[in-house]
C-alpha cells in the first residue's frame, strides 16, 4: 500500500501471490467437452449466443483433456463409461476441477436401477453440484460462478 | 378378403399344425408360432409373391417368468404398399432359450438380435457376431429377465443417512 | 475400477474383436484406430473403432452401450404415469414426441379416446419438436463439416421454441406435457400468438441457412457422394426417416399410417435421389418447411374443448370438481395411489420422429404397472447401417456419415 502511493501514476498494482493466480486460473478456465446426454444440449445452450459463457472465458471447449482446466460432466454415467470417465479425469493436468452437472451427474437422478452409476462422486471428486433435469443455462452459470467463488478462496497451502 | 386373412389363410395352409393361435387384439393380429419354424414363417411370408412382408420394424421379447414357457420373442412385420402390420410371437422355453437367426431374411435382425441375448439371454444359432451390444462386454446376468433385481440403491432419509454413506463408495483424489 | 480390472476389461474386448477385421489387420498393414466415446464429432458417446488403410476405411464397429440407462426396466417397476417422465430423456432432442408415442400406445392398450383439441396442440407440439430437432442437427452437422457460425445461429431459434415449451409447461426440454388421455393442462393464452411469431420469423432464417451451405463448394464437396445407399438396401436394413427418404423412398408413417389427427393436414413428403449425405441435407431442409405448413393448418382449426379426455378411471378430475364431488376425489386417490389398470395384451404403434419410425410395443398384464416397454428406436437401426455406408471414405468422411443419419445416443442406447 505504501509502495504504491509512493510510485504514483506509474500503473503498478500490488497484490499477492494467492489472489493473482486465483484471478488468473478463474478467468480464463477451459471446460472440456464431455456432454453426455441431455445435460449436453443445455451445456450446448449455454454457450450459445442468448447465454453467453464467452463472457467468462469459457467458450472454447476443449475436446482434448490435456487441454482443459475444468470437466462438466453433464449426463447420465453408465456403468460401462465410467473407467472411461475415470481415465479422462487422470489425464487432465494440475489444477483441475470437476462441476457435475444435473441430477443424473450429482445423484443419479430418475434412474435408479443397474445401468447408472447413482452419483457421478463414486468415480471423480466433485467440488460444484448442480441441480436440475436439465438445469437450466443460468443455472449452470450460476454453478460456475460458485466455483469461480470457490477457486478464489483457495489458499498458497492448497496448491504449493 | 382383407390381405390379414390372406395372409392368415395362406400361413396355415403351409404350416397347418405350426400356427397355435392366431389373436387379434386392438385392431392388431399376431400369429403365435413354434419356435422351430419361425425363421420359415419369415421367410415365407418375405418371400411369397402375394404376401411381400418385407419390412421388419421390430424384434423384442417380454419374459413371463415364472409361468412357462417364459420368454415370448415378437416379430413386427409390415408389408409396405399397404402398409399392413403383421406380428409373428414365439413361445420359448427358460431351459432351452435358443431360436435360429432371423439375420438370413431380414438383414437388420442382427442388432436386434444382439439386443435380446444381451437383455434376455436367449442365444441366436447361427447369428454372425452375437456378443453383448449395451451392457459392458463382461457383465453378468441378464438385466430384463423378471429374475433380475433392479439394482436401486435405497433413498437416504434422516433415519439412515450414516448408514448408506458408510457404504457408499466415494471417489478419492 | 482398479487399474488390473481395467486393463483385463479392454483385453476382453480385443480378442473378441478379431473377427470383424480382415486378415490385414492382423499382419500390421491396416491400423485399428479408436474413435473413441469422448470426441467432439460422434454426437454423443459413440465408440466406433476403424480399421484404417491409411486414411480410407477398410472397416468401421459401433460399439454402443456407453449411455445405457435401463429405462425399459426401469419402467417396469413404475406406473404407468410415473413411467411417463422417463420417456422424455430417451431421445433428448425429440422429447414431447417420445411421449406422444408412449400415450398413444397407452391409449391404444387402454382404448382411451383422446379430445380433438388435445389432439391439435399434441401435432403442433409435435411438428415444433420436429424443427427443433432439426435446428440441432442442421447446427451440429454443419459445425462438423464446413461451418460453425450455423451452430450459433441455429441454436439461438430453438431458443424461441424452448420459450414456448416454457410457456406450456414450465420446462424448457423435460415437459411430460403430453399424457395419457391428452395433455397436463391446457394451453395459456399467448400460446397461439407466441407460435405464429415464430412462424413468421423462421421462414426468412431457412432462406438465409440455405444460401449459406446449398450452393457453397466446400458443402457440395463434402457432401455429394459420400455415405451412398440405395433405397432397396435401406429397406432391407430396416433404415427409416429422412435416410430412407433421401436414398428415394416415400415412406412416411405420418402419411403411411397416420395417428393422432395428422389425416387432417396436408403436407408434401420430400424425397431424395441419390442417397448421398446432400439428398438427406435437402430432405431435412425441406422438412422444416412442411411443418411450419402443419402449424399453420393446425392453429387455423385448433377447436374448443376440453384436453384431457373424461374417461375417470384414466384421466385426472379438474381440482375444481375434488371439493364438491365424491367420485371426483375417490377417482383422484385411486389414480394417485395405485395407477389405472391395463388389460392383458400387446399393442405396437408407430409415429415418425425425426429420425425415422419411432415405435413402442406396450405389454400389458392386468396390473397397473407395464410388464414390459420396447421402444423401437430410429437410431439404433439406422447405426446398423453405418458400417456399410462408410466403406472406402476418408475418416473425415465419417464424421459428415454420422451427423447426415443424425443419431442421438439417447435414442440408441436406451
Amino acid at each position: 500500500m505504501g509502495l504504491e502511493q509512493k510510485l504514483g501514476n506509474m500503473g503498478v498494482v500490488t497484490t499477492t501471490l494467492e489472489t493473482a493466480v486465483n484471478w488468473g486460473r478463474t478467468n480464463a478456465m477451459w471446460p472440456m467437452l464431455f456432454g453426455l446426454a441431455c445435460c449436453a444440449i443445455e451445456m450446448i445452450s449455454t454457450v450459445m449466443p442468448n447465454n453467453d459463457l464467452s463472457r467468462f472465458g469459457m467458450e472454447l471447449m476443449r475436446a482434448s483433456p490435456r487441454q482443459s482446466d475444468l470437466m462438466i460432466v453433464a449426463g447420465r454415467v453408465s456403468r460401462k463409461m465410467a473407467p472411461v470417465l475415470r481415465r479422462l479425469y487422470d489425464q487432465m493436468p494440475d489444477p483441475k476441477w470437476v462441476i457435475a452437472m444435473g441430477d443424473c451427474a450429482a445423484c443419479g437422478g430418475v434412474f435408479n436401477n443397474y445401468a447408472i452409476v447413482q452419483g457421478v462422486d463414486e468415480v471423480v471428486p466433485v467440488d460444484v453440484y448442480v441441480a436440475g433435469c436439465p438445469p437450466r443455462p443460468e443455472a449452470l452459470m450460476h454453478g460456475i460462478l460458485t466455483l469461480h467463488e470457490k477457486v478464489k478462496k483457495e489458499k498458497i497451502k492448497d496448491w504449493a | 378378403m382383407t390381405y390379414i386373412e390372406k395372409t392368415v389363410t395362406a400361413l396355415k395352409e403351409k404350416f397347418g399344425d405350426a400356427i397355435e393361435q392366431v389373436a387379434v387384439f386392438r385392431g392388431e393380429t399376431t400369429a403365435w408360432v413354434k419356435k422351430e419354424v419361425v425363421v420359415e414363417v419369415l421367410r415365407f411370408l418375405k418371400e411369397s409373391p402375394d404376401l411381400r412382408y418385407t419390412f421388419l420394424a421390430d424384434l423384442t421379447a417380454y419374459d413371463d417368468w415364472p409361468e412357462e414357457p417364459r420368454f415370448k420373442v415378437a416379430y413386427q412385420l409390415r408389408e409396405m404398399t399397404g402398409p399392413v402390420n403383421f406380428r409373428v410371437t414365439c413361445a420359448v422355453h427358460g431351459d432351452d432359450a435358443e431360436l435360429p437367426t432371423a439375420t438370413g431374411v431380414h438383414l437388420n435382425a442382427n442388432w436386434h438380435e444382439r439386443e435380446v441375448f444381451d437383455m434376455f439371454g436367449i442365444k441366436f444359432v447361427g447369428h454372425p457376431d452375437l456378443r453383448r451390444i449395451l451392457m459392458p462386454a463382461d457383465w453378468g446376468g441378464h438385466p430384463l429377465r423378471k429374475d433380475y433385481p433392479l439394482g436401486y440403491e435405497e433413498v437416504e432419509f434422516t433415519f439412515n443417512f450414516d448408514e448408506i454413506e458408510k457404504k457408499k463408495p466415494y471417489a478419492k483424489e | 475400477m482398479t487399474a488390473e480390472a481395467e486393463h483385463q476389461l479392454l483385453e476382453a474386448t480385443v480378442d473378441e474383436l478379431k473377427h470383424l477385421f480382415s486378415p490385414r489387420a492382423e499382419t500390421g498393414e491396416t491400423m485399428v484406430l479408436n474413435m473413441g466415446p469422448q470426441h467432439p464429432s460422434t454426437h454423443g458417446v459413440l465408440r466406433l473403432i476403424v480399421e484404417l488403410d491409411g486414411e480410407i476405411i477398410v472397416n468401421a464397429v459401433p460399439d454402443i452401450g456407453y449411455l445405457h440407462t435401463g429405462v425399459e426396466k426401469n419402467m417396469e417397476a413404475k406406473t404407468f404415469l410415473k413411467a411417463l417422465v422417463m420417456t422424455d430423456r430417451l431421445d433428448y432432442l425429440n422429447t414431447m414426441g417420445n411421449n406422444l408415442v408412449y400415450c398413444l400406445a397407452i391409449e391404444k392398450l387402454m382404448d382411451v379416446h383422446v379430445p380433438p383439441r388435445a389432439q391439435t396442440i399434441r401435432v403442433i407440439l409435435a411438428e415444433l419438436q420436429r424443427i427443433a430437432s432439426h435446428l440441432v442437427w442442421l447446427g451440429t452437422h454443419s459445425a462438423d463439416i464446413a461451418s460453425q457460425s450455423v451452430l450459433f445461429y441455429c441454436f439461438r431459434e430453438r431458443e424461441r421454441i424452448m420459450d414456448i415449451c416454457e410457456m406450456v409447461s414450465g420446462q424448457r426440454m423435460m415437459t411430460s406435457y403430453i399424457r395419457p388421455g391428452g395433455l397436463w393442462r391446457d394451453v395459456p393464452a399467448g400460446f397461439e400468438e407466441a407460435v405464429r411469431d415464430f412462424l413468421n420469423y423462421l421462414p426468412a432464417k431457412l432462406d438465409d441457412y440455405e444460401a449459406l451451405l446449398s450452393r457453397n463448394p466446400i458443402w457440395l464437396d463434402r457432401t455429394q457422394g459420400i455415405g451412398v445407399i440405395d433405397g432397396e438396401t435401406a429397406l432391407a436394413w430396416g433404415i427409416t426417416g429422412p435416410s430412407l427418404r433421401g436414398s428415394g423412398v416415400n415412406f412416411d408413417v405420418r402419411k403411411a399410417m397416420p395417428y393422432g389427427g395428422y389425416e387432417q393436414y396436408e403436407f408434401d413428403v420430400p424425397l431424395g435421389q441419390n442417397g448421398d449425405v446432400y439428398d438427406r441435407y435437402l430432405c431435412r431442409m425441406q422438412e422444416f418447411r412442411q411443418s411450419i405448413r402443419i402449424i399453420d393448418q393446425a392453429l387455423g382449426k385448433l377447436p374448443k374443448g376440453l384436453v384431457m379426455t373424461d374417461n375417470r378411471k384414466v384421466a385426472p378430475p379438474p381440482r375444481s370438481e375434488l371439493g364438491t364431488s365424491m367420485e371426483a376425489l375417490i377417482h383422484h386417490f385411486k389414480l394417485w395411489t395405485e395407477g389405472f389398470s391395463a388389460p392383458k395384451g400387446e399393442v405396437y404403434v408407430a409415429t415418425e420422429s425425426p429420425r425415422g419410425e419411432l415405435g413402442v410395443f406396450l405389454a400389458g398384464n392386468g396390473g397397473p404397472r407395464p410388464h414390459r416397454v420396447h421402444f423401437r428406436t430410429p437410431s439404433f437401426v439406422n447405426l446398423q447401417a453405418l458400417p456399410l455406408m462408410s466403406k472406402d471414405h476418408f475418416v473425415a468422411d465419417v464424421v459428415g456419415i454420422i451427423g447426415s443419419i443424425d443419431i442421438v445416443l439417447g435414442d440408441v442406447d436406451r
